[in-house]
């Protein structure tokens, strides 16, 4: 007879879990029949382990309350956040465990429609900043583009992704700054741009979790044209009083400024 | 959004009952699940498909709980979650169920590490393996753990309460 493994307490807590495959459980069962105290030990914690069970199991009869139904929770991420708390990176750690961080082409929970939606409200904050700080003449700006470091780094932090502001030069366009905008119950950040022909840009830009990748999408209003998109979790609306040929490329510069800043640790949130 | 339903709403009373147990007070606990749902819808595209629902979800929600409170003990503050790490349970009741308290005494009595294995194994029934991915440990490590955490609590239950109490001060 081969020598059998000898008994550990990984058995035993196995034997007090009910988790033994039958020909371990006779060896172990044998073990305890000639260790009574062991014995005894073992029997408190398989009481002990029914008693804990016993004393929290009210809480998993309860119904459940509303809020905690995937619904809700789904319609309350539709709308802008209470306010984030800092925890992601909890999350963050299991998945990354996974090594699939931003796997390409992962399915989410947003249909098409829905995510449409949120990209026309968000559109449509982003036009409506644009004309009213467009048009100003003494402050359309709260930090200016001299102070681009600052502007950066304090409207990251408060969008609370990591930002920059695109080169528009091949363009035709420098920074002349940038500012703070509500966003519903969160932050959102625009950049201003001026031609030399005194016409101004603004890109647009708030946190979007949850959101997939979205195509460019066009709209006009009054003049306004604007495109946006949606990626790696940040909405973007570039807007200026252009023709849609004329916006186009630009929108595609700061697309890829924004892929290329991103780097080879693409997906890493 | 009903596949995400069907597959996370099964597991809502387990988590409750984990995040009670971890915080003994009711608005916290589901605060914290909801905090664990939130989080896990907003990154349900990122998961392992191939992955351990039940396992991801109760890491979520450890690891929160942990931040949680870690972030207290940075801070000092007091807020929703952010409370009782070492549950004040301690102090003695005169009610019935005698029995029934003890062994919530005795569990608060343990360090978060073998408060969970607990939990996770002997309440939640995770498998030995799901309860190694969420504590992020070998699997020879959670059955020491609950080895020694198993032992505590007998030590508890036997020596009672006042032993325990002595020991504590």
């Amino acid at each position: 007879m081969t020598g059998e493994r000898p008994i550990g307490e990984d058995d035993l807590q196995a034997f007090v879990d009910g988790r033994l495959e039958p020909s371990r459980l006779q060896t172990v069962k044998v073990f305890l029949e000639s260790d009574p105290v062991r014995a005894q030990h073992v029997a408190q914690e398989i009481e002990q382990r029914e008693a804990l069970r016993a004393r929290l199991a009210f809480k998993a009869q309860e119904p459940i309350p509303a809020r905690l139904r995937v619904a809700s929770l789904v319609a309350a991420q539709r709308k802008p956040h209470r306010f984030h708390r800092p925890a992601v990176a909890a999350a963050l750690a299991w998945l990354a465990l996974g090594g699939m961080l931003g796997a390409a082409g992962g399915l989410w929970w947003g249909t098409r429609q829905q995510q449409g939606a949120e990209q026309m409200i968000v559109a449509d904050s982003a036009i409506a900043a644009h004309r009213i700080y467009v048009g100003e003449r003494l402050h359309p700006v709260e930090v200016p583009g001299d102070q681009e470091t600052h502007l950066v780094q304090w409207l990251s932090r408060r969008v609370g992704r990591p930002l920059f502001a695109p080169n528009l030069t091949t363009q035709g366009y420098r920074l002349i700054g940038g500012r703070l905008l509500p966003a519903g119950g969160q932050a959102a950040a625009m950049f201003m741009y001026e031609n030399s022909g005194g016409t101004r840009l603004t890109l647009y830009a708030r946190s979007s979790p949850g959101e997939g990748e979205t195509a460019f999408r066009f709209e006009s209003q009054d003049g306004i044209s604007a495109f946006s998109w949606i990626d790696n979790g940040l909405s973007y609306v570039v807007s200026a009083r252009a023709e849609r040929e004329q916006l186009l490329p630009i929108a595609e510069t700061i697309y890829h400024q924004f892929e290329t800043a991103r780097g080879p640790a693409k997906g890493g949130l | 959004m009903d596949e995400i339903a069907s597959l996370l709403e099964p597991q809502i009373p387990g988590l409750r009952r984990y995040a009670w147990a971890l915080l003994r007070d009711d608005e916290a606990a589901d605060d914290l699940v909801q905090d664990t749902l939130e989080r896990a819808i907003r990154y349900w595209a990122q998961r392992r498909r191939d992955g351990d629902l039940k396992a991801w979800l109760f890491t979520i929600q450890r690891n929160l709980f942990i931040d949680a409170v870690r972030r207290r003990k940075k801070h000092g503050v007091r807020v929703g979650v952010e409370m009782l790490e070492d549950a004040p349970a301690v102090t003695d009741t005169p009610e019935g169920h005698a029995g029934m308290r003890d062994i919530l005494v005795g569990l608060d009595l343990l360090p978060e590490e073998q408060r969970s294995v607990l939990l996770l194994v002997g309440v939640e029934d995770l498998s030995y393996e799901q309860a190694a991915q969420v504590l992020d440990v070998p699997l020879g490590t959670v059955m020491s753990r609950l080895s020694r955490a198993r032992g505590r609590l007998r030590d508890f239950m036997e020596n009672g309460r006042g032993a325990v109490l002595r020991r504590v001060k």
